[in-house]
């Protein structure tokens, strides 16, 4: 306990049930200062819980929380006023404008009216929503709304920022701007706890947690996760994709299987021993064009790896 | 609190209420119709009671009898029958709630003996209304008697009798026409604006849940009470705005006269408005979606309203239990305060109880409401 004001976010043996499912359990975590740190697991695994209780909106049935220091069960008022949740769902008035919405939340934060306009003018010029100012919020499309949410959310200059699923359904020039926009973040020292289904988002977090059935399966960066993961991973390409992987999969060695669009990716136990075996398997079923090279696992490989399902359908 | 937090809510809120223009007219126009509705529709008063004649004797003289029951006013005639069993059926068919009949020696009668009996009939299925004609015809005939009376006096140059007689001299005060319109419409007033002002908030703070604003609003410092009271403010203008409609439709469409202060009516007015949007809010903050919120509104205000605020049915009239559930119920006060205020000029020293009545149940709604709201989302 006596660590946890040294981490931005500390939670120790955080639970939550909603009537007989378990929605969280046990789950601990210690997030330094200035991490982006990702929430990675599909639909159902607890992501949205654990957000809402760091958020200090939705109390935990055990276990302990702590954000910047404060103990967000005992103090949730106190918690709340450094940091910034963006919920999945948009949170912002669709009835008001750009600008009444920043308005409104710098206002909450009590923020100074110079303050205000200064970082409304430069969040939003980051956010490329200079010129829709006074649209009113209902009007943006689906990557401008989440945008729009982030610059109300960051108004205030939160310590932590969190954001659950914040690019889901948003066009990639968007998420790109969004993205920008957090590493600025991260320099100036801002704690981003984020959840994501989106694997190559996953990939840009400084460490990530793999979330399965209300459980912390693995917490670690990146790299560490691809490095644990067991075997070698092989791409293989053929004209027809599915009818590679009706062939591979069971096959002696072979760990698992991965449709990946126009290939499959192949974890094996052993690279050098497999790839001439699985050449020949293909060629005997009369598959001729087939390529195999080995392949860096992305983190989807790595999660199906360790934890046997896939984040996204 | 912080007031900036209040203010923020305030305006926040406003331009939502300003942006839907849809919302904002009903809310302003709403209790202007149901005024109209009310104030036309209730009236305990019977003007031109339908009477049917079945004038057996049709000579001058039973002419003239009958002429008197329509110069009244109390009366008109519907039918003029030729058969006695023409009475049943326009009875039946609603088209008369009172029936007279003129024997056919009436005069003859009345010259040889004296006196003689006509008969009436009455409709009594409505035994409020048949009770009021009853009375009114016993007027009719009384003066038709004091007439007879003197005429046969001055005929036979006698002078009546004047020994033992008491005479009532009836003084009506505050509303001296016995107009039921004068008593009623403060209390439709009253009524309505418990209706409204509990519909306007119970979709305030269920929108927020229904739409997912409330759960980025929550995450913020923003404390219960003044999640309220931003809220409550610019409800608060249009309660206003809604009591000044029906309060001059009151005075000068329906005429109630108004003897009382702008002052005390403002004073109270502000007062029961408080309350009543807080009811509103209260439902709002427990109930997450907007159609239960409002249809929770709608009836938890309007049976005990219209029933037990004494605005048609007298609480001196009912039964003690009844009469102690009444203190419950917030309208009573207001009303029982309009009517004073419209009819006998009272002023808010006069009005302490009913007042502090109101005073005591806004503390305890919003402290209520307040408490009710949590920053939660389970």
């Amino acid at each position: 306990m006596s660590s946890a004001s040294e981490f931005a976010v500390h939670t120790e043996g955080l639970t939550r049930s909603f009537g007989s499912t378990l929605a969280v359990r046990q789950a601990d975590m210690a997030i330094a200062r200035g991490e982006i740190f990702g929430l990675v697991g599909p639909d159902g695994a607890g992501k949205t819980t654990i957000m809402r209780m760091l958020a200090g909106i939705l109390p935990p049935d055990t276990g302990t929380i702590s954000v910047d220091g404060v103990d967000v069960i005992g103090d949730a008022e106190g918690a709340k006023r450094h940091l910034s949740y963006m919920p999945q769902r948009f949170g912002l008035y669709e009835d008001l404008t750009v600008t009444e919405n920043i308005f409104f939340y710098g206002e909450l934060f009590g923020i100074t009216r110079q303050k205000r306009l200064a970082r409304s003018r430069e969040l939003l010029t980051a956010a490329g929503l200079t010129p829709f100012q006074d649209r009113l919020a209902g009007q943006l499309s689906g990557g401008m709304k989440q945008k729009l949410g982030l610059v109300c959310a960051l108004i205030h200059t939160p310590r932590i920022l969190l954001l659950d699923e914040p690019t889901t359904g948003v066009d990639p020039v968007s998420r790109r701007d969004f993205w920008a926009i957090l590493y600025n973040l991260r320099e100036s020292g801002v704690t981003i706890l984020l959840s994501t289904a989106y694997m190559d988002e996953a990939e840009r977090c400084s460490r990530l947690a793999l979330l399965h059935a209300g459980e912390i399966r693995y917490c670690d960066t990146p790299e560490r996760l691809k490095q644990a993961m067991p075997g070698a991973l092989l791409a293989v390409t053929s004209q027809d994709p599915r009818a590679l992987r009706q062939w591979i999969a069971g096959q002696a060695g072979v760990l698992g299987v991965l449709l990946m669009g126009d290939r499959i990716h192949v974890r094996v136990d052993d690279a050098a021993r497999r790839v001439p075996e699985l050449k020949a398997l293909l060629a005997r079923q009369g598959i001729n064009d087939a390529v195999i090279v080995p392949a860096e696992p992305g983190i989807e490989d790595v999660f199906v790896a360790l934890i046997g399902a896939r984040t996204a359908p | 609190m912080n007031i900036r937090r209040v203010f923020a809510m305030a305006y926040k809120e406003a331009l939502q209420i300003w942006r839907d223009p849809r919302s904002l007219a009903i809310a302003l126009l709403m209790p202007l119709m149901q005024m109209t509705l009310l104030g036309y529709g209730v009236s305990l008063d019977i003007k031109h009671v339908p009477l049917c004649v079945f004038d057996q004797q049709n000579n001058q003289q039973s002419r003239g009898i009958v002429e008197r029951f329509v110069s009244s006013g109390w009366f008109s005639i519907s039918h003029t029958l030729t058969r006695q069993a023409g009475i049943r059926h326009a009875m039946d068919r609603g088209e008369c709630i009172a029936a007279l009949v003129i024997p056919a020696n009436f005069s003859r009668r009345l010259a040889t003996t004296g006196s003689v009996g006509v008969q009436a009939i009455f409709d009594a299925t409505d035994v409020n209304t048949t009770n009021i004609a009853i009375g009114y015809m016993q007027g009719v005939v009384a003066l038709i008697n004091a007439r007879i009376d003197a005429r046969w006096a001055a005929a036979h140059g006698v002078r009546l009798p004047r020994t033992g007689q008491v005479d009532l001299e009836q003084n009506t005060w505050f509303n001296e026409t016995l107009d039921s319109r004068n008593f009623i419409i403060p209390g439709v007033v009253a009524v309505i604006l418990a209706l409204v002002g509990a519909q306007l908030t119970s979709l305030t703070v269920s929108r927020e849940w229904e739409r997912g604003t409330m759960e980025q609003l929550i995450s913020t410092p923003v404390t219960a009470l003044e999640v309220m009271l931003g809220k409550l403010v610019p409800y608060f203008v249009v309660g206003l705005i809604d009591a000044v409609f029906c309060l001059a439709a009151a005075a000068w469409w329906f005429g109630v006269p108004f003897r009382g202060s702008i002052l005390t009516l403002f004073v109270t007015t502000a007062l029961f408005i408080l309350v009543v949007l807080d009811i509103g809010y209260l439902i709002s903050v427990r109930i997450h979606s907007q159609l239960g919120a409002s249809q929770v509104a709608l009836l938890i205000t309007l049976l005990p309203t219209t029933l037990l605020s004494g605005y048609t049915f007298p609480i001196d009239q009912m039964p003690a239990p009844i009469r102690a559930l009444t203190f419950f119920v917030y309208p009573r006060y207001y009303v029982t305060i309009l009517r004073a205020i419209f009819l006998k000029g009272s002023g808010l020293a006069d009005l302490w109880a009913p007042s502090l009545g109101l005073l005591v149940y806004a503390v305890i709604i919003i402290w209520l409401a307040a408490r009710a709201f949590r920053k939660r989302l389970d």
